[in-house]
């Protein structure tokens, strides 16, 4: 076992609950009670899913049909989740915000999708992927969710290839695999540079399959903007449906259901660049945290290190160059501040600093994301960033200009295997790039920077995937539970399929067995509430009439959370985040200008909605980075590192999740209560990882 | 750069729609076409006129949900999807017309949206290999010819943007139908209905008013995933077996 590591059954605790000593988010928040029951099985660490599994209740085919779920998002999480829970006979209704759930976010993962499958025989396993998945995310994530995501990788493979999944293969027929993100087995199955695109379409498939056999229902153009929680007689509340807006007519809908799943993607659209889709938002899931759903871990956002750089103030979203390409290609800035506008290919070998191949002489370039952005951007920071100077808004109000790029050259590589067979290799990625850039890669070393692409942080579940309301399960991006403080590469599709093939169907019946729940209708105050509240909310963003864009908000937003609350973090700067938030959002509330309808089709008026949600999520991001004073995986906080630079964490104080519950705008007094989970390892040994 | 931009503008799907002419200045080569778009919505706020509404998503080339006529070419004059295209493809004072896709199946929404609809519909009707969860067998049990898993993987790359029925005189669909009859039946997961699958999303095709095919290749040209013509004649050649057969 790698690190001399021994494998661990899963029988005795090996760290103590953590006690926590340090808080710079004092007064910004209230202390509540421990989550002390994450539903987590215990045992043997290889039974206790399938015991899991056992013990969940099934539901007779019969009753499966009186039985509805309502699932928000059709990426692979949602879409999977339709597919799956269709074929067994419920009756699901999804929504999705684009015109066809083929196009949800999924789509654009390039690189591939892990599983221990051992293939190439190289000593992987499912207690290696748990392994690596736990270190990478540095031993902030809940060890029985990761090893049932490890187990349940294989069937991904298999259920994919069923359904046609064009997988890349070898010349005998076989699947092929390749390693990726630095880890040292090949478990990587892949589709070219577009296997999230393959695994989509697959997902979608099988879902218009079930569209055609009538379990599912597909509402396209749908915006869910509230969640319904009513009481049943039983004096339970219970999640039991949504109020969507039909986007096209402005109809503001009530959907009811038995189960509602939010399957609703990731939020790094709160830094307005990110490498996610202009539509991804965090919406679904924040209107659920504001009727009670716990938001745990908002601050862990990760940071791709290689996307094309900004080239100025008008850019709408940043592009991820899969980081397959640090596998042949060296990073390096000019050693010397003067050769920064030159031409990349005059300054000689000796003036090239190749900074992390110095800095991490063992793994080089393939250190992990968090290492290899962070050093990229102290590069820049230096002065040594390369490609155009964009404008840079300063802490003290100033504007400077900086270049915010480093280079990926691909010279050696061409040299050493060929250009075609760099060609082969990353084709769709180099066309890609010189179609944004207008450069081509194979003659002038690429220039690449970091960007937001995916955020470990989401809504709290439990091991059964349900949030702290019941009847309320959360899948995919959108939940906090697998990658920790940091997703390793090829494991976000990993964990999107697993949820909605496998885990979900699987926890939900567990649920679903107490029901049909007693009907309810549009009558049910809990109904009327949300309604209410939907429609109050619509007229104030039409009524405001300001002076401000609603894209002005949120690129400013955006500003601010990338310069406090980004790469690098501390109890200055956070502080002064929140207060610019604060102020933001109560400009925004009294001068936004959305024009045009509420009847019709209107995009400001939906982006409103979705930059208002924004605006509280950025304030929360910034308290949670606050109170974890220590750096993990995405989440570096300057004040926590060690002489040489490298990110500390302080599990004695911070293993825990921070599963925090709204309390009102902190604009009207209000302030998030904090409810920790504490991290208790039976089955793997903390440690503090090392890439020198 | 200085544009002048002529965009059809129409409120509703019911409401009468019109070219109308704006001036835009600022507009750097390095934005995406979309994102010249953006900017010129964000004059249009400052002016209280309403934005021009236009569908995008990823804006990275993969998700198939921006459109546009731009010039009369589906995605404008290079091989690519809008979003991917810059504006370092137009020149200083040109003079660029942005339409909607054109095509009866694809009714309009608003301004520069319509309704694709159509194309789920189609794949509901067979586009697909039908495998429930957990059914699946052991990955490597059944091995794939290499070249006929990369033939599949390269027609599966469609994105369904549409812009082969917008560039095509007949309105046809074949393009995006060849594509997934040759994707799903290059494998051998698809052989099992192959055939059913042919005739069942070429009856949707048509009954959803999608122009046949008379092999002019605008399609193929205008397609952004550059999916050859050769999956109409594999869409043929497969109905034609699948009717001798008696499907």
């Amino acid at each position: 076992m790698a690190e001399g590591t021994h494998f661990l059954p899963g029988l005795s605790e090996t760290n103590q609950a953590p006690v926590q000593t340090s808080d710079d988010a004092e007064g910004f928040y209230t202390l509540g009670e421990k989550i002390v029951d994450p539903k987590a099985p215990t045992g043997p660490i290889g039974e206790r899913w399938t015991n899991r599994k056992f013990e969940n209740r099934l539901v007779n085919p019969a009753n499966r049909r009186k039985l509805s779920v309502i699932i928000v998002g059709t990426g692979l999480a949602g879409g999977a989740a339709a597919a799956t829970l269709g074929e067994a006979g419920y009756h699901v209704k999804s929504f999705c915000y684009q015109d066809s759930p083929r196009r949800a976010h999924s789509i654009a993962a390039q690189g591939g999708i892990n599983a221990a499958k051992n293939y190439k025989g190289d000593g992987d396993s499912t207690y290696r992927l748990f392994y690596d998945t736990v270190k990478g995310g540095d031993y902030r994530s809940r060890e029985s969710n990761v090893y049932r995501l490890a187990e349940e990788s294989v069937n991904i493979i298999d259920q994919c290839v069923a359904q046609g999944v064009p997988f890349a293969r070898e010349y005998g027929g076989l699947l092929d695999n390749r390693s990726f993100g630095g880890v040292q087995v090949s478990r990587t199955f892949y589709a070219r540079g577009q296997t999230g695109q393959q695994l989509l379409l697959g997902a979608y498939q099988a879902m218009e399959r079930q569209i055609a056999a009538g379990t599912v229902e597909a509402f396209t153009r749908h915006e869910m903007l509230e969640l319904i929680v009513a009481e049943g007689s039983d004096g339970k509340p219970r999640a039991r449906g949504i109020i969507a807006r039909d986007m096209v007519t402005g109809a503001i809908e009530t959907h009811l259901a038995d189960a509602v799943v939010l399957a609703s993607g990731g939020y790094g659209n709160v830094f307005y660049l990110s490498t996610n889709a202009m539509g991804s938002n965090v919406t679904a899931a924040w209107r659920a945290h504001r009727k009670g759903a716990y938001m745990a871990n908002p601050c862990y956002t990760q940071i791709h290190p290689t996307c094309i750089p900004v080239t100025g103030g008008h850019q709408s979203k940043l592009t991820l160059m899969s980081e397959s390409l640090r596998n042949d290609g060296r990073i390096w800035v000019p050693k010397n501040v003067e050769d920064c506008a030159k031409d990349p290919r005059e300054i000689p070998e000796e003036d090239r600093d190749f900074f992390l191949e110095r800095i991490y002489p063992s793994f080089g370039n393939l250190v992990p994301r968090d290492i290899a952005s962070r050093a990229a951007k102290y590069m820049c920071d230096e002065g040594r960033g390369v490609g155009p100077e964009v404008d840079e808004v300063q802490a003290d109000g100033t504007t400077k200009k900086v270049r915010r790029g480093v280079y990926l050259d691909l010279t050696d590589a061409i040299a050493r295997m060929g250009k075609h067979a760099v060609e082969e290799k990353y084709d769709n990625l180099l066309d890609m790039y010189e179609r944004i850039t207008g450069e081509n890669p194979y003659e002038v070393p690429m220039r690449i920077y970091p960007a937001v692409h995916y955020v470990m942080g989401g809504l709290w579940v439990d091991y059964e995937l349900q949030t702290n309301i019941t009847g309320l399960f959360c899948a995919g991006e959108a939940n906090f539970s697998d990658h920790g403080a940091n997703r390793l590469g090829a494991s976000a599709l990993m964990q999107g399929l697993a949820d909605g093939y496998f885990v979900l169907p699987n926890t939900i019946r567990e649920y679903l067995a107490d029901g049909p729940f007693e009907k309810i209708d549009e009558a049910n105050p809990a109904v009327q509430e949300a309604l209410g509240s939907v429609k109050d909310r619509v007229e104030r963003f039409m009524s405001i009439k300001g002076t401000r864009s609603v894209e002005s908000y949120h690129k400013e937003l955006g500003t601010v959370m990338w310069e406090y609350c980004g790469m690098d973090r501390n109890e200055e700067g956070l502080k002064t985040a929140i207060e610019k938030i604060r102020a933001l959002r109560e400009d925004f509330w009294t001068n936004v200008k959305v024009l045009g309808s509420a009847e019709s089709l209107n995009q400001d008026l939906e982006k409103a909605g979705r930059v208002a949600d924004f605006l509280e999520l950025g304030e929360l991001m910034c308290i949670d980075a606050l109170n974890r004073r220590e750096s993990c995986g995405g989440h570096f906080r300057s004040e926590s590192q060690t002489e040489d630079g490298e990110a500390l964490r302080h599990d004695n104080e911070f293993a825990y999740v921070s599963a925090w519950e709204w309390g009102g705008d902190s604009n009207e007094g209000g302030q998030p209560v904090l409810h920790k989970e504490d991290l208790i390892y039976t089955a793997i040994e903390m440690k503090q990882r090392s890439y020198k | 750069m200085k544009l002048t931009l002529k965009i059809w503008r129409q409120a509703g799907p019911e409401a009468k729609g019109a070219i109308k002419t704006y001036q835009l200045d600022g507009v750097s080569e390095d934005m995406s076409f979309l994102e010249m778009l953006d900017l010129l919505n964000e004059q249009l706020v400052h002016q209280d006129e309403e934005p021009v509404a236009f569908d995008s998503d990823c804006r990275e080339g993969i998700c198939g949900m921006c459109s546009l006529m731009i010039n009369g070419e589906a995605h404008g004059p290079e091989v690519t999807t809008t979003c991917q295209l810059h504006m370092r493809s137009f020149n200083d004072g040109d003079t660029i017309t942005v339409e909607p896709w054109r095509s009866g199946s694809f009714p309009l929404i608003k301004d520069l949206i319509v309704d694709r609809s159509a194309f789920d519909r189609i794949i509901q009707s067979g586009g697909y290999i039908s495998a429930n969860t957990g059914s699946a067998p052991e990955a490597n049990s059944v091995p794939a010819p290499r070249d006929k898993a990369m033939r599949a993987f390269n027609v599966a790359t469609c994105i369904g943007c549409g812009a082969c029925v917008a560039a095509c005189p007949n309105g046809s669909a074949s393009l995006f139908l060849g594509a997934k009859i040759t994707h799903l039946g290059e494998l051998p997961q698809g052989q099992p209905e192959r055939y059913s699958r042919v005739v069942d999303m070429v009856g949707q095709h048509d009954h959803e008013g999608f122009g046949g095919c008379t092999n002019i290749g605008e399609c193929a040209a205008a397609c952004p995933k550059e999916i050859p013509l050769d999956v109409i004649s594999q869409l043929n050649k497969d109905l034609r077996h699948a009717l001798k057969s008696g499907h």
